[in-house]
């Protein structure tokens, strides 16, 4: 920064000001939106650096690389925001490869009129988000859009991580016998999203369970090399989750109602507006799936840490060919746990 | 969730069904029509058919207010909602039944209409307060059971004193529609023994309503809840009436229906609404005095009126078997299409469009399960 600059600008007005189409035109005012807000809560050697790219040495293995879009409405909500949530779901889908986060790209989408003062609630919200879970945001990107075409903010992020030596987590290493496990309570994110809507008037205690879930899958790892699955159910649910994994495998999945992690608030929610727990949204939950022999040593081990507490083996991998998930009801009967058909949530992540 | 998950106990479940196993005579066929859609979702998300005898057959009814909206309907909404400065306000599972030419609400809404989602008839009035400048159209589905809500709707526009709310009127009514089923029943060889009866409708209209269907028809019918136990003890209950002998109306809802039902909700609707002279049920046809339009005095509120709404009937779906199924001669399974033409994504026929059609509801929980155990035949 040049210290003849500093005198003639009028600093970003985070009280009363808006975004306007000027912050994305690529002059002035974009360069003192990134200074005053992204670099100054991001901040670190490679994002001062202020070039369109960040550069890092990179150690040999395995990399992996993920990317979310994130769209969420209401932007703020109860146990987070759009930017914690941008930060966690990136940082889970390079996890769920078992690998170890290093750094982020974040994309901004801004619609013209947004209060700048909401956007750096967001902003500082990624940048703490990103600092508890130890990875960097190294570069970005950010454009402005008209009223009325977007929706105050979308953003975008990007991960790079490193697997270590010797695992190897896919969708497609399901085997029959393997056992399944699901890491704590589900659907909290997806009923602590619906109970702030708009249109919808219903206060619960639920918060999202929005959170990084990188150091789990370490100590997971730790305990039981061989995880041979692993993903967050997210949009979709539980359900949804259980479904891809068993088409990628070619295998069946058999769960147990009585065995779901549920919290009665949310059961009660999902009553009163109609919805199957087991399609609800996550945003800091996984699903493992390992041999029956690493099963009880992987439960203790989740059990153990503080974002598995509630961890439960709901259920076992076994052939079918149709790659159907069936669940034993809690009352006794069967049935089939299918996708998600339509849309059961518009919008939650 | 006290209150609910009494009528989930898998205990219970299982001890009734054993007694119904030790009740019914294997000799015989139980054909039990669950009317409502709720039933359906129950039976099947719980995997009811597993704990009953081989020769208890559910057969899946009508009461299913989405599926069974016509084609034409849909189509006159969507027509609505296209006109310059309309809101239409729709519930969410309308969004996706299908209308002609491949459209829907939601295609509609994609291609530019100012289409909404509300969860209450109460929501649309207050966007149409919000919008004082847009017409405002309320799209209403659903039987006896959503009808008072609407009424309630429109008395509170009334009293706002809005002139840009009005409301697309598709309540339609149970006992038309059974009276249809069990009439044809009667002239094909008869498929349904008993009736499991509505559980939310008839808080709302009361248990005596169903009296002139089992006295005309002569099959039992037992009014239970939407709780998987709920149906269950009405299958009991159905069978020891059809070992009996007797066709009556017994409740097994004991704890919110009773014999008058709901007077005050009653009222309001009988002050608002009068008989339609006819009206098309998808699956079943043209159905005389089956549904409800605005009295004179409130047609203001009628968006039929006040767009000029013309008939517009529509043929359902040449390979669909919904009729079919909706009266108990087939199953889902034996259509052609199901499954494959048809299904929740890509709804061609009624059944397959709410998660409480009997299409759906076989699609997403029954396809190809495996029994735990053959029940003894």
């Amino acid at each position: 920064m040049s210290t003849i600059k500093a005198g003639y600008i009028r600093h970003l007005d985070f009280k009363q000001g808006r975004v306007e189409m000027s912050h994305g035109s690529g002059g002035r005012a974009m360069a003192q939106l990134i200074d005053e807000l992204f670099l100054a809560a991001f901040d670190n050697p490679m994002l001062r650096q202020m070039n369109d790219q960040a550069a890092f040495e990179v150690p040999a293995g395995r990399m992996v690389m993920a990317t979310d879009c994130h769209v969420v409405s209401p932007l703020f909500f109860a146990g987070g925001d759009i930017g914690s949530l941008a930060v966690h779901g990136t940082i889970n889908d390079v996890a769920m490869a078992g690998a170890q986060p290093m750094y982020l790209a974040a994309g901004f989408i801004l619609e013209e009129g947004f209060p700048l003062a909401d956007l750096r609630r967001i902003v500082e919200s990624m940048a703490g988000a990103a600092r508890e879970a130890g990875v960097a945001i190294v570069t970005g990107d950010t454009k402005v859009v008209e009223q009325g075409k977007g929706d105050g903010v979308f953003i975008t992020t990007t991960g790079v991580g490193m697997v270590p030596p010797g695992v190897n987590i896919s969708g497609d290493r399901a085997r029959p016998g393997d056992k399944v496990l699901v890491s704590g309570m589900l659907g909290d994110h997806g009923v602590a999203i619906m109970s702030q809507r708009e249109n919808l008037t219903f206060s619960t205690s639920i918060v999202s369970d929005t959170a990084a879930l990188h150091g789990l899958v370490a100590a997971m790892l730790a305990a039981a090399p061989n995880i041979h699955c692993l993903r967050d159910p997210t949009r979709g649910g539980l359900a949804t989750t259980l479904n891809e994994l068993a088409k990628q495998s070619g295998v069946g999945i058999d769960i147990e109602e009585q065995a779901l992690p549920v919290r009665d608030e949310v059961r009660a929610a999902c009553e009163l507006l109609g919805l199957d727990p087991l399609y609800v949204a996550n945003e800091g939950k996984l699903v493992a799936i390992c041999s029956a022999d690493d099963a009880h040593r992987l439960l203790e081990t989740m059990r153990a840490h503080p974002l598995g507490r509630h961890a439960a083996i709901i259920g076992e991998v076994r052939a079918d060919p149709h790659c159907f998930v069936q669940m034993n009801t809690s009352f006794g009967g069967r049935r089939n746990v299918d996708w998600l058909s339509g849309e059961q949530l518009p919008r939650i992540c | 969730m006290k209150y609910i998950n009494e009528f989930r106990d898998g205990k219970l479940a299982r001890a009734i069904g054993e007694a119904i196993r030790r009740e019914v005579d294997p000799a015989r066929q139980y054909n039990l029509m669950e009317f409502c859609g709720g039933h359906t979702h129950a039976i099947a998300r719980y995997g009811l058919p597993d704990l009953l005898p081989r020769n208890v057959r559910m057969i899946h009814g009508p009461g299913c207010p989405v599926c069974v909206l016509p084609i034409g309907r849909i189509d006159n909404a969507i027509a609505i909602a296209s006109l310059p400065n309309v809101i239409l306000c729709s519930f969410g599972d309308t969004m996706r039944v299908p209308a002609s030419g491949q459209s829907s609400l939601q295609r509609a809404k994609a291609r530019g209409a100012d289409i909404r989602m509300v969860y209450s008839s109460l929501d649309a009035v207050s966007i149409a307060q919000q919008h004082p400048d847009r017409e405002v159209v309320f799209f209403a589905i659903g039987f006896e059971t959503t009808t008072p809500t609407t009424a309630v709707a429109v008395k509170q526009a009334e009293a706002l004193g809005l002139r840009n709310f009005s409301v697309f009127c598709n309540h339609v009514l149970t006992p038309a529609a059974l009276d249809a089923i069990l009439s044809a029943d009667q002239d094909n060889a008869p498929q349904v023994h008993g009736v499991v009866g509505p559980a939310h409708v008839s808080t709302v209209i009361g248990s005596q309503p169903y009296e002139a269907f089992t006295a005309r028809y002569n099959k039992p019918l037992v009014i239970a809840g939407f709780e998987p136990l709920d149906v269950l003890q009405s299958v009991r209950m159905l069978v020891r009436q059809l070992n009996e002998g007797r066709a009556e109306v017994e409740n097994e809802y004991t704890r919110t229906v009773t014999s008058a039902g709901n007077r005050r909700a009653q009222a309001l609707v009988a002050d608002m609404f009068e008989l339609r002279p006819s009206f098309e049920w998808r699956g079943l046809g043209e159905v005389p005095w089956s549904a409800l339009q605005f009295r004179p005095r409130y047609r203001g509120f009628d968006a039929e009126a006040r767009f000029a709404v013309e008939k517009h009937a529509v043929a359902d779906a040449k390979a669909c078997e919904c009729g079919t199924i909706l009266r108990g001669l087939k199953e889902p399974k034996d259509c052609k299409i199901f499954g494959t033409v048809c299904t929740p994504e890509n709804p061609v026929g009624a059944c397959m469009v709410s998660s409480e059609g009997a299409c759906a509801a076989y699609y997403t929980y029954g396809r190809f399960t495996i029994p735990i155990e053959q029940a003894p035949s």
